[in-house]
């Protein structure tokens, strides 16, 4: 007979099985995926995982994406360790990148050497603002931050159409939706020859390492972490839950916006009306996959990267349609929060007694 | 005659520890029986497995001479076992028949004459279509009781029943289990308040550590010899120096008013008390007459708007519109009764533990944890309480609830308050370590500190107290020494009546103290 029983002590284990099992249900998935539209599992796995990773073009590929998964997620982790569920980093990146672009815009042709960190700073400080929102109706009027981080998205991506075509618009673009393109001066210098991995990537790995400083070795970590775990402890111990709201919204917001600086003065060079394929959203999964641990993140960051990367070549040598990185990233996290539960309960065999067995029988009215 | 439960060589074993080991009991028709037995002994486990919900590992369970293994409590039921539990499971909004008929099938209409033909029969007093948010803790119980009644037992099992109850609804309680044990029904007793076993059993198996370590009949006993064989030694007694009760005062409230959110909850009217330098003061009452509103109030987990903020005060400053760690900083320190989730992080390590209330403390410098500081201090705590867990590691939810408060109560002790505020200090936790958390709690009155308890324990408040408070429905009594007033005065004030208690209140008025005839007219 097999039943679940609860942990009664944290497993060292757990979370990398939890991790371990989601993928390869996420792979077994895949399979069948792959099957339906009649190609070969191995050939799809293949071209999602295995090419990938074959070319100098396909590793910077990954690193180019893993940049801003990485960056969006420890700041959004830092916040669901305290159950402040941000799910609207896709616009606080939305507003970062319009900050970036317009000071870019505005210093065209300066070579200062401050200008790209002034639009980092400026993009931290939009995400900022726009979390800030967030957090402002959550902590004075009670409002939910899970629907007001969604849907101020929806208001980024609005507000972004408007600039690309009106005020931002590139004066001598043909009337292409889309900004000028940015000086050398408001560029990030490519850190990996003839790859597209610019210095953002960087920026990535700090915040990697200030995450893990904030959330497993200070006062106001362990005060959000306490928040996250036993609420009704945090208010016992006089750790304030408005305080809470703010730090998780406005590190999240700030992290999600310099992401967005690193898209516009990266790959992109300006500001469209396409900047992210969604590392708002995906990093939610990345978050999560990670066990919302800081190194964690590293490495869920880095798969979801290839799994981004994956999805194009396999559109190109299999077939594929597009949206299987979608779905792919939809059944990642669908596997994950199932398996989850085993984090806090773990599966137990047991042979029922025969003789009980059979006196039951009897006993039954 | 066939007894009606026979239990052989029960046993179950956990993960970290044998909950019962090879345990033989046996209940007669017509017989109250007493389980007595430490927390942690193994009682709840026992009332597990007769009542379905556990299975035993090894051993035979008997019912009615038949070998049975019961599988649900549903299957229980049908064999004819009740259980009446010690947190009740009723629903506020409907009525006392509908509540029964949610169980027992029949008629409303019909139900009701059968609930009260019962409730006469065996004095459970209550009225059929009252509803249940209107009725008193005891009448609760007898809802419960007539629930289980109803439902055509042959044995019933009651669980620490009158843990909940006012001392005059114990009286009557005995009344009821007498008369339904000389119908023939039988009865498991489970407790581990000695007097009450010795007023109402007539036979007990003593638990001890999952095994049986005695079988008696506890009338022929003493207290004395019942607690030797559930402890192993003599019952300790909190060492209680001289009243010195003259010193400063620390903590003061004064006509404190509060509507709590929940809209059955009693709210607060005009509460004023004061706790000085070298003093217990004792709150008694029956849990949900306030005490959990004023706990929150005291130890600023709900704050005061700034205008009120000195109806309570700590030096004779106002701190009412204070939080937690600001009043903390000040000396105030609060216990809960809630160990798990409030007075620790359950699934965080001791020495993390020690953070929640010991950042300030040395925990943390610069906004940087002190790992070594921490896990320091956690292990000062254990060793100096006496905490028995597998070390400053061990997670807060892995020790026993006796364990865990004795950590709390360490941890806050080793914090040196000047004010020391503790909700149901011994709540759930076992006669030894009890009997340790009351000595420090004397200790700390003895060395100066103003200590603050609520509990529902009158013994343990009589034990310690130096003046006594009671609180119901809201309202605070005026205070009393503890040494010129009795159970029975304390008991009538549980149920409302303050007017014999308060007739021993000797008025210390103080130049911060409001008069208090006032608080007297608001209780007349």
């Amino acid at each position: 007979m097999v039943r679940l029983e609860p942990r009664t002590e944290k497993s060292v284990a757990a979370p990398f099985v939890v991790t371990a099992l989601a993928i390869a249900l996420t792979l077994v998935a895949g399979s069948v995926l792959f099957l339906i539209y009649g190609k070969s599992p191995i050939a799809g796995f293949k071209a999602f995982f295995i090419e990938p990773l074959q070319s100098s073009y396909g590793i910077g590929e990954v690193l180019l994406k893993m940049g801003p998964l990485l960056l969006i997620a420890q700041g959004l982790a830092i916040g669901f360790r305290a159950r402040i569920w941000n799910i609207g980093a896709e616009g606080q990146l939305i507003l970062g990148a319009i900050a970036a672009s317009m000071l870019a815009i505005q210093f065209d042709g300066s070579a200062s050497p401050y200008l790209l960190p002034g639009m980092v700073l400026a993009a931290a400080a939009a995400g900022m603002a726009w979390a800030g929102i967030a957090a402002w109706l959550r902590t004075q009027f009670n409002a939910n931050e899970i629907l007001v981080t969604f849907m101020l998205s929806s208001v980024a991506l609005q507000l972004l159409y408007y600039l690309v075509t009106g005020p931002l618009k590139d004066p001598m673009g043909f009337n292409f939706p889309q900004s000028i393109t940015f000086s050398p001066a408001a560029t990030f210098p490519i850190l990996i020859e003839n790859t597209r991995v610019n210095a953002s990537l960087i920026l990535a790995f700090i915040a990697t390492l200030l995450a893990f400083v904030f959330m497993q070795r200070s006062l106001p970590g362990y005060k959000l972490i306490v928040g996250g775990l036993a609420p009704h402890a945090a208010r016992y111990a006089g750790f304030s839950d408005k305080k809470a709201v703010w730090i998780a919204l406005l590190i999240g917001g700030g992290a999600a916006g310099v992401a967005g600086a690193g898209e516009v003065a990266g790959p992109l060079g300006m500001l469209q009306r396409n900047i992210s394929p969604g590392y708002g959203y995906a990093a939610i999964i990345v978050a999560f996959l990670g066990g919302l641990h800081p190194i964690g993140i590293v490495f869920s960051s880095a798969l979801m990267a290839l799994i981004y990367v994956g999805g194009d070549f396999a559109r190109l040598s299999v077939g594929l349609p597009g949206a299987v990185t979608t779905i792919f990233q939809g059944l990642l996290l669908t596997f994950y929060l199932a398996c989850a539960f085993l984090l806090n309960y773990r599966i137990r065999t047991t042979r029922p007694a025969p003789a009980a067995v059979s006196s039951s029988a009897e006993a039954t009215p | 005659m066939t007894p009606l439960l026979k239990l052989t060589g029960i046993t179950k074993t956990y993960p970290a520890v044998v909950a019962n080991d090879g345990i033989d009991l046996a209940v007669l028709p017509g017989q109250i029986h007493a389980v007595l037995g430490e927390n942690g002994a193994g009682k709840s486990t026992l009332m597990k497995i007769i009542y379905g919900v556990t299975e035993p590992d090894a051993g035979e369970v008997e019912w009615q001479g038949e070998s049975v293994s019961i599988r649900s409590p549903a299957h229980a039921r049908a064999l004819g076992i009740g259980m009446v539990f010690q947190h009740f499971s009723l629903f506020e909004t409907l009525t006392v028949a509908e509540n029964i008929a949610l169980a027992v099938p029949g008629r409303i209409v019909d139900l009701s004459r059968r609930i009260q033909d019962a409730a006469e029969r065996y004095g459970l007093d209550v009225r059929p279509d009252a509803r249940v948010q209107a009725l008193s803790v005891g009448e609760r119980q007898r809802v419960e009781i007539l629930r289980c009644i109803l439902q055509d037992p042959k044995l019933i099992i009651m669980d620490e029943p009158t843990s909940v109850l006012p001392p005059h609804s114990v009286a009557q309680l005995f009344d009821t289990l007498r008369a339904l044990a000389g119908e023939g029904y039988g009865i498991l007793f489970i407790s581990h308040k000695l007097d009450e076993i010795q007023a109402l059993c007539d036979s007990a198996t003593v638990l001890r550590h999952g095994k049986v370590n005695g079988r008696t009949d506890p009338r022929t006993e003493t207290p004395q010899s019942l607690a030797r064989m559930m402890i192993g030694r003599d019952l300790p007694h909190a060492n209680h120096a001289t009243d010195i009760s003259t010193g400063e005062e620390r903590l003061g409230v004064f006509g404190l008013y509060h509507t709590p959110d929940d809209p059955f909850a009693a709210p607060l009217t005009g509460v004023s008390l004061t706790v000085r330098s070298g003093e217990i003061v004792g709150i008694a009452g029956v849990s949900g007459n306030g005490q959990d509103a004023l706990a929150r109030m005291l130890s600023g987990e709900t704050v005061l708007p700034a205008l009120q903020a000195d109806c309570i005060q700590l030096d004779a400053e106002p701190v009412g519109h204070l939080g937690p760690a600001n009043r903390r900083r000040r000396g105030l320190h609060f216990i809960p009764e809630e160990r798990l989730g409030r007075g620790a992080v359950p699934a965080h390590a001791l020495s993390e533990n020690a953070l929640l209330t010991g950042y300030d403390a040395g925990l943390a410098h610069g906004g940087f944890l002190d790992f070594g500081a921490m896990r320091r201090f956690a292990a000062r705590t254990i060793e100096q309480f006496d905490v028995r867990c597998g070390g400053p590691g061990s997670a807060a939810q892995s020790l026993s609830g006796g364990n865990l408060q004795k950590f709390i109560v360490g941890r806050e002790i080793e914090l040196e308050p000047r004010v020391l505020f503790v909700s149901q200090p011994t709540w759930g936790v076992d006669v030894g370590a009890a009997a340790a958390i009351r000595q420090k709690l004397v200790d700390l009155r003895d060395q100066g500190v103003a200590v603050l308890v609520i509990s529902e324990d009158l013994e343990e408040l009589f034990e310690i107290a130096d003046r006594l408070h009671v609180l119901f429905r809201g309202r605070l009594s005026l205070p009393v020494r503890a040494t010129q007033t009795d159970v029975e005065r304390v008991g009538l004030a549980m149920a409302g009546d303050f007017g014999q208690l308060e007739r021993s209140h000797e008025p210390t008025t103080t130049p911060t103290e409001p008069d208090p005839s006032n608080e007297a007219r608001l209780h007349g």
